[in-house]
């Protein structure tokens, strides 16, 4: 009784419920013909495919800075690099590792320039940095217009310039990280196991990152300021350097996005990008300036769990198509319930 | 004197999760009587008051053992709200009034004298208009009650701390119903002669026949007033006393269970001092209410130093400004090799450190461990508890290394705590205190400032500390600056004082110097500014 006491206050109430409620959907799912296997499946690759989006979150979160609103600045960095490895003809996983490559300077350009900005309107970063990503947003929309890209793969068929809002990348790389190792077992069931190690990899590096002294001192710049400064820590550095980490992963996360997606998407693509990974790392348990590697992993999976099944679920129970619908109403629906969460942590 | 009995606790104890916090209080308390609490802090006075006051945490964590009696009967409080109702009232530590709002309309709050009118038959009473003249009579005769001078329109945000605490209270008073006021420390917040007035007042307030407990750390206050007084240690009454048979001594060594009065004693030393370590010429500092305009001295090799002066003539500047928190120019040499000034991360590697005034703003990180706020500025400074992962690369954190050391200054300054994994925000303040002064420790420094070390910590804490500084003075042969406003427990371990007047050295003297001479310096200032004023 006790375990199980201590065990729910440290998992917390609305992760308990919520974990319940994604097991229940798991259980009703086989009474209303909707595969298990398949569930799970689907459940898995969309796990990995934001969990990189979601680690984001943390360097920032962990530094004090917020959570990380601007998120699609990381995010055109990554898209750079997709268009440019595509523009190159590059397939397989050195395509992906082109792309990765161009968009990480990238990245850490628009990062460093972010960080700057950030350092300036400290205490209002999340409302500033929201505002980074959407403004950014549109400048690409009129630059995917301009930029010199050729590759009729990619650009408006009538005019022959310009890239198109969609761009397949099933000719390049689709699912060249997911595919490796990768089992598949009958017609329904994909275990996209490169895409995982590829997380775990990125999530055992930033582990190590938070436990050496940069790390350590960018927890604490997050934790008080003040103290890091008598202690002798830059803080505008540490700051700054978070929101690049930020921006990097931002970037190869969309990248590791698209290649298990199928499809690039410019334009508005990244527009909410932000919100879904905002979202499930509070949903696993972060508060606004502390974050772990398991909140991100809870919080994915629950968040991308109730998004695959819900809408498969109740679809098969009312018999009529309105999948988009529920879905729609169920993602925005949590990301409500995790920004009262953001209110909640700070008022105390 | 035989006085009608209005509370009774018989047999009181309660246990948090199994660790006992108050153990067996019995006392009883008159009408019109006036019951002195005092304790350490943590000795149990805030928890019995809240089991008194029928606080809701009392009851989630498993309720209280033993009874308590109101005139005769047995309550049973389930929420603040029934105390109140049952007559009675508390004066928090923390002001509970609405900023914005005037004292009268403080005063009345939620009590509001109401007159009729239309709108009340359509929507109920609780659309009724305030009746003003009313409600400022009702202020006056609470104000009047207490004998302080106080604006009843005055708006509470306006308001010096006193005044509130003023204000707090008349609305205890104007609540017919009060029978037994709590008073929680509430002239830590003013000055002495506002204390004055809220004794007097407190004593009209019993001689009204309103029962008082009041909790003060102010010793001397409670002989004053007190009727009785009952000693908290450990969550026990260790002594009960009446003020004509006591003094302060007893009731200090009581809550102490120690004897203190050889506390301040100076001890002399023999040894000769040796080289100046830290030169400080034409320092000025920038720091927001303590200004330091032109101080030039000098600490010898093995000293501790003292620097007193009054609240905001720049004492604290000194210590902050030659760490590189705030800007500051003039120089300073330590060791005779210059000390870089608005840089933290170069005086520290020099080996210097300090342990900061302001304990929860800068001198902790109180959502973190114990153990990352005493390793974490050795870390950063000194590149230790750092271990290197396979491949030579990369470092990381130590755990082992940093869980030993952190264990090891908990035991040494006897922090008390559950482990080195406990929140610093959980600790009470002496022993967060004790953190800052082992993370400065860690840092193995060569020349130490502490300010204001026994700054908001109880007795036998600061005791503590003081001891500590001492020790390591001595034993490890570290030069200690100390800026503290606490000019007695100065003296009782530095060797030489510097008092700081107006940003500027009024004079250095030796700890001995009798302590007229060390108030003269300090209150020079105040006749030159009252001649000014004069002028």
């Amino acid at each position: 009784m006790e375990r199980i006491k201590s065990f729910i206050e440290a998992a917390g109430w609305p992760r308990i419920i919520i974990a319940l409620f994604l097991l229940s959907l798991f259980i009703i799912a086989p009474f209303v013909q909707v595969r298990l296997d398949a569930s799970i499946s689907d459940t898995l690759v969309r796990f990995g495919m934001n969990g990189v989006m979601v680690l984001a979150m943390v360097p920032m979160v962990q530094a004090g800075c917020g959570l990380n609103f601007g998120l699609p600045l990381g995010i055109i960095a990554g898209l750079l690099g997709a268009v440019t490895s595509i523009e190159l003809n590059l397939t397989g996983l050195a395509g992906v590792l082109t792309a990765m490559a161009i968009a990480i300077p990238i990245a850490v350009l628009l990062g460093f320039a972010y960080g700057l900005l950030l350092n300036r309107v400290k205490g209002g970063e999340m409302m500033i940095a929201t505002y980074v990503g959407f403004s950014s947003v549109a400048f690409m929309s009129i630059m995917w217009l301009l930029l010199p890209y050729k590759s009729p793969n990619m650009v408006w068929g009538y005019a022959g310039t310009g890239l198109r809002t969609t761009i397949s990348v099933d000719q390049y790389w689709i699912r060249a990280i997911s595919d490796v190792f990768a089992i598949q077992k009958g017609d329904y069931f994909y275990f996209p196991t490169g895409m995982f190690l590829f997380l775990g990899l990125l999530c055992f590096l930033m582990w190590i990152f938070m436990r050496t002294k940069t790390g350590t001192a960018m927890t604490t710049v997050g934790s008080n300021p003040d103290f890091a400064r008598a202690s002798g820590v830059n803080v505008d550095r540490m700051r700054t350097i978070s929101v690049i980490l930020s921006t990097v992963l931002g970037a190869i996360g969309i990248i590791v996005y698209q290649q298990s997606f199928g499809f690039i998407q410019l334009y508005m693509g990244p527009f909410y990008m932000a919100f879904p990974a905002v979202a499930s790392i509070l949903i696993g348990g972060a508060s606004v300036n502390k974050a772990s590697i398991l909140n991100v992993i809870i919080g994915t999976i629950l968040f991308q769990g109730i998004l695959t099944m819900t809408p498969s679920v109740i679809n098969s129970i009312v018999q009529t198509d309105m999948s988009e619908v529920v879905r729609i109403v169920v993602s925005n629906g949590m990301i409500l319930y995790a920004l009262t969460r953001v209110v909640s942590v700070k008022s105390r | 004197m035989a006085v009608q009995e209005l509370l009774r606790m018989q047999g009181v104890g309660k246990s948090y999760f199994g660790n006992r916090v108050l153990a067996n209080v019995n006392f009883t308390l008159g009408k019109g009587e006036i019951l002195g609490l005092v304790g350490e802090n943590g000795a149990g006075k805030s928890t019995l008051m809240n089991i008194l006051f029928g606080m809701p945490v009392i009851a989630e964590t498993g309720g209280f053992e033993g009874k308590i009696l109101l005139d005769g009967k047995e309550v049973f409080f389930t929420n603040p709200f029934e105390a109140l109702e049952a007559g009675v009232g508390m004066v928090h530590q923390e002001f509970s009034l609405i900023p914005g709002f005037s004292a009268a309309e403080n005063i009345v709050l939620n009590r509001e004298s109401t007159k009729y009118n239309l709108i009340v038959e359509a929507f109920g009473d609780r659309l009724r208009t305030l009746d003003r003249p009313k409600i400022d009579a009702r202020a006056e005769k609470a104000i009047d009650t207490l004998n302080v001078v106080l604006d009843k329109k005055t708006i509470v945000s306006e308001m010096p701390v006193g005044h509130k605490q003023f204000v707090e209270i008349a609305r205890e008073i104007d609540k017919e119903t009060t029978r037994l006021l709590v008073l929680d420390e509430p002239t830590a917040v003013l000055t002495e002669g506002e204390a004055a007035i809220l004794l007097q007042s407190m004593r009209r307030l019993a001689d009204m026949g309103i029962s008082i407990i009041f909790i003060s750390h102010r010793l001397q206050e409670i002989l004053d007033v007190c009727d009785k007084i009952i000693v908290l240690r450990d969550g026990e009454v260790v002594k009960e006393l009446t003020p004509e048979k006591t003094d302060i001594f007893e009731i200090a060594s009581a809550m102490v269970g120690r004897s203190i009065d050889k506390q301040f004693l100076r001890e002399e030393r023999v040894e000769i001092l040796g080289e100046p370590l830290l030169k400080v010429e034409n320092l000025w500092v920038d720091m927001p209410g303590e200004t330091v305009r032109d101080v030039s001295f000098e600490v010898r090799k093995g000293e501790i130093f003292g620097i007193g002066g009054l609240a905001g003539q720049g004492k604290l500047g000194i210590g902050n400004g030659i760490m590189g928190l705030f800007a500051a120019g003039g120089t300073v040499a330590f060791d005779s090799r210059p000390v870089p000034l608005n840089d933290p991360m170069a005086v520290l590697s020099m080996g210097i450190a300090a342990v900061s005034e302001d304990r929860r703003e800068v001198g902790l990180l109180l959502d973190e461990p114990i153990s990352w706020n005493i390793i974490f500025t050795a870390l950063q400074v000194q590149n230790r508890f750092l271990r290197t992962l396979p491949g030579g690369f990369i470092r990381i954190r130590d755990i082992k290394a940093i869980r030993e050391c952190a264990r090891q200054y908990i035991e040494a300054l006897e922090i008390k705590c559950v482990s080195e994994r406990q929140r610093v925000v959980e600790l009470s303040g002496g022993n967060q205190q004790k953190v800052c002064l082992a993370k400065a420790f860690a840092l193995e420094p060569r020349l130490l400032f502490v300010a204001e070390p026994t700054r908001g910590i109880d007795v036998g804490a600061k005791k503590v500390v003081l001891d500590t500084l001492r020790e390591y003075n001595r034993k490890n042969g570290v030069t200690i600056v100390v800026i503290s406003s606490e000019l007695e427990e100065m003296r009782s371990i530095c060797d030489r004082i510097a008092i700081i007047d107006e940003g500027r050295v009024a004079g250095i003297l030796p700890a001995s110097a009798p302590s007229a001479e060390f108030g003269l310096l300090m209150l020079g200032k105040v006749e030159k500014t009252k001649e000014r004023v004069n002028v």
